[in-house]
């Protein structure tokens, strides 16, 4: 606000130009809300925050840094839990959530062209009366952004079944770091040339801006079941889910949820999941009837041989929908608990996460700390969700010790560092303990293609030693600039 | 400069560099640092992106399933191995890929980039890679992309070199996702329906073709749902059960599914068959070069510039050959 010391007037006036006086806020109260996202890094610093509302704006705004040297960092609802949009060396944010129109459903070609800023569950509520949906179904989806689910390639728990982001984009418009505006891929099945809309999507905005997305819709099913099922042992139940995906059968969804989460859950949202089990596994089956009736009593049979001790199925969408809301607002239900968490989203082999589940649970003693794990099982996504209170002297050095075992504990099962959250800051510099030094200079190469000058969201996904990852330099302020 | 082999030393303590297996390191050695190279599958898309420049020395990817693991629906083969090879290993155990089997190598396959027939129901081509290991410009093994079936982590290699026509690395080995074998399926024909009605009433039919009068529909699943399927074509026309899809001729083309009703005839010539729901035609007539904005054709340059600095790999050869606008995108600088 006014007392805010404004050394980039120069900057400031061309922005507002462009933007207009609503479009653009350089109060520290704005600043201070664009430089966290939802994960634990709090070293965020924003520069002016943009409010575009068409591609032409952040085209000029995109412009206008390069003039003046800045880095640009856009950002969507800021649900990421990677610290993907937190901008570091207060460069130009770019907020999208102005550009928030659907712009065109076309039910025959089954494509809708959307603006980034359109929140991901309010494209599939327009989409319900026409029978469709889109598939990527992030626990965020009340919030998170269409743009941002480009920019993170995420997933979600019906993921298992239909596949992450990437494979539900057809093109993107994208305004390059230089302020070149490109189409890439396209509606036809294989545009000509590289694939760059593959390697733009999970690209973490370090690629440039998505201004225009056309997304693949996806016929809701004919036939949905949903099945709880609970374990005396959390083991058991990841042993069900191995065995699930053994048997060929590909189901919609199984997630499952530890104990600890269950009663959180329950006490937030009154559910109806079982309190007294160790772990409680969601299966959703759905596609076409026949397929959907075997695949349900297959589950449970599978289920009961590997011990469930009780076996619900849905009555109706309401109990469904109960069941549902109790996964997605696992999060949020941790409050119940304490009041920060810290989590991995590793991936293991699903043979693997019986063995991985039972080390976490044995780090988190190691280091005295709280665990909850409530994960997409199907596809082995662990999210090992570590529970504290930041206020506690001393706890978030072994909250990250802890979270880093958890990582190498991973990978040394055969895992993958990130199955959804993507990179960001936070998991930047494990990429090390996942790729040799050739890799991670062949993922440079392909970011210096689309980003030559290091101007887009610099110090993400790739860690130190790599360009555009100097964090040391991003974290001193340049000179003339916001401290 | 001489050939560097495998993963090491960088990649020590990485577990992607841990996994690079011998015959791969061994073909990193074959390809080297020096000279034009380009890799060589059955040649079945040869002459896609341009002829090779005069001089370019061949080499064949290594060969063999590594492992299967039917359990994590994941299969890890080498890039010279012929599609039809996998999918035998594959259906052992119930399952198959998205790969096309057309007579090629799963490396070859992946380079070029076309997806199967059945695309509507297998997803294309380019979802099927979770992890790709290949030979770079200067003969080292890079790894991109994930050993488990989803994955994040870093930027997208896998799906930059699906298609690439081996401009930017030559695959060697990949990490591929695999499907059940659906219980039933069945090809139908009729005559006079419409192929959009079928798409319509089909919930998730694994491929409907059309050629402007007869449509052909590939349907899979579970027993009772194949029969429900049949039934709902059943109410738009007569339909017959065949042995397989019609002979298609060699072209493609690449059209928005949206525009398939027009197009094809106005412009494939006579004898097209269209991929209806997808937007491959299969044509005698091949497709006039695709015109190329500056932006993006400026962005291959230096994607090409950035993997092989000095043009070593498929030198002659570019994935925008021709097109309107590209402008050489392939060779150093």
């Amino acid at each position: 606000m006014g007392s805010v010391p404004a050394p980039d007037d120069a900057l400031v006036s061309e922005l507002r130009s462009i933007l207009g006086p609503d479009g653009l806020r350089v109060d520290s109260a704005e600043r201070a809300l664009v430089a966290r996202d939802a994960s634990v890094f709090d070293r965020g610093r924003s520069g002016p925050v943009c409010f575009p509302r068409s591609a032409d704006q952040v085209r000029a705004v995109v412009l206008a840094a390069v003039r003046h040297g800045r880095a640009v960092v856009p950002r969507g609802a800021g649900t990421g839990l990677a610290g993907g949009a937190v901008p570091l060396g207060a460069p130009v944010v770019v907020a999208l959530t102005r550009m928030n129109r659907i712009l065109e459903v076309d039910v025959g070609a089954r494509v809708a062209w959307v603006e980034p800023g359109v929140v991901n569950l309010d494209l599939t509520r327009h989409l319900r009366p026409l029978g469709f949906h889109f598939a990527p179904d992030p626990s965020s989806q009340q919030a998170c952004t269409i743009g941002g689910n480009v920019a993170n390639n995420s997933g979600g728990p019906h993921c298992l079944a239909y596949g992450v982001t990437t494979s539900h984009v057809l093109a993107v418009e994208v305004v390059l770091p230089d302020g070149e505006v490109a189409l890439l891929g396209g509606l036809d099945p294989e545009p000509v040339g590289y694939d760059l809309r593959g390697a733009f999507v999970g690209g973490e905005g370090t690629l440039g801006i998505a201004t225009r997305i056309a997304v693949r819709i996806t016929p809701d099913p004919k036939a949905v079941r949903t099945l709880l099922l609970a374990f005396d042992s959390t083991v058991d139940a990841a042993e069900t889910v191995g065995a699930v995906i053994a048997a060929g059968i590909v189901p919609a969804a199984l997630e499952v949820m530890d104990r600890r989460i269950t009663e959180a859950v329950e006490r937030y949202v009154h559910a109806g999941y079982p309190t007294d089990a160790a772990a409680v596994l969601l299966a959703e089956v759905d596609g076409a009837p026949g397929e959907v009736g075997t695949g349900a009593e297959r589950i449970a049979d599978i289920g009961r041989a590997h011990g469930a001790v009780s076996v619900r199925v849905a009555a109706d969408d309401t109990e469904r929908a109960a069941l549902w809301k109790g996964r997605k607002t696992a999060f949020g239900a941790v409050a119940q608990i304490a009041p920060n968490y810290y989590l991995h989203d590793t991936v293991v082999p699903r043979h693997a996460l019986a063995e991985v589940l039972e080390e976490v649970y044995a780090i988190a003693a190691r280091h005295d700390l709280v665990v909850v794990n409530v994960f997409h099982a199907g596809d082995g996504n662990l999210h090992p969700l570590l529970v504290f209170d930041r206020r506690e002297p001393g706890i978030m050095e072994r909250v990250l010790a802890a979270g880093s075992e958890i990582v190498s504990a991973s990978l040394a099962a055969g895992g993958a560092l990130s199955g959804e959250h993507g990179i960001g800051v936070e998991k930047r510099d494990y990429m090390p303990l996942m790729f040799g030094p050739d890799d991670l200079d062949h993922q440079n190469r392909l970011r210096r293609a689309f980003d030559p000058d290091c101007r887009a969201n610099p110090g993400k996904v790739l860690p130190v030693g790599h360009s555009c990852a100097d964090i040391q330099a991003l974290e001193r302020v340049p000179t003339g600039v916001w401290g | 400069m001489t050939g560097r082999s495998a993963g090491a030393p960088g990649s020590a303590g990485s577990v992607a560099g841990a996994g690079v297996d011998r015959e791969v390191a061994a073909w990193a050695e074959e390809v080297g640092s020096d000279g034009p190279v380009a890799a060589v599958g059955s040649r079945t898309r040869w002459g896609l992106g341009g002829r090779l420049a005069s001089g370019t020395r061949l080499v064949s990817a290594p060969v063999g399933v590594v492992e299967h693991r039917p359990e994590e629906m994941t299969v890890r083969v080498r890039a010279g191995t012929p599609v039809a090879e996998l999918h035998a290993e594959l259906a052992a155990s119930g399952q198959r890929s998205a790969l096309p089997e057309r007579g090629g190598t799963v490396g070859g396959a992946l380079a070029v980039g076309e997806s199967d027939l059945c695309a509507l129901g297998r997803g294309p081509v380019r979802d099927a890679v979770l992890q790709v290991r290949y030979v770079s410009a200067d003969g080292r093994v890079v790894t991109g992309g994930g050993p488990t079936v989803k994955n994040v982590s870093g930027y997208d290699l896998p799906r930059l070199l699906v298609g690439s026509l081996g401009t930017i690395g030559l695959i060697a080995e990949v990490l591929l996702r695999t499907q059940p074998v659906p219980a039933v399926g069945t090809w139908l024909t009729s005559l006079g329906v419409d192929p959009w009605a079928a798409r319509e009433v089909l919930y998730r039919p694994a491929a409907i073709l059309w050629d402007g009068t007869s449509v052909w529909a590939r349907i899979e699943g579970h027993p009772d749902d194949v029969a429900a399927e049949r039934s709902a074509l059943g109410r738009l026309g007569r339909w017959e059960v065949v042995e397989g899809p019609p002979p298609l001729p060699v072209e493609r083309w690449s059209l928005p599914p949206g525009e398939l009703r027009t197009r094809p005839a106005a412009e494939c010539g006579p004898g097209w068959i269209a991929e209806v729901g997808v937007g491959v035609v299969h044509a005698a007539r091949s497709q006039p070069p695709r015109p190329v904005p500056a932006a993006v054709a400026e962005l291959h340059r230096r994607v090409k510039h950035g993997f092989d600095p000095a043009g070593r790999l498929a030198p002659g050869r570019s994935v925008l050959a021709g097109a309107p606008g590209a402008g050489p995108v392939g060779g150093g600088r």
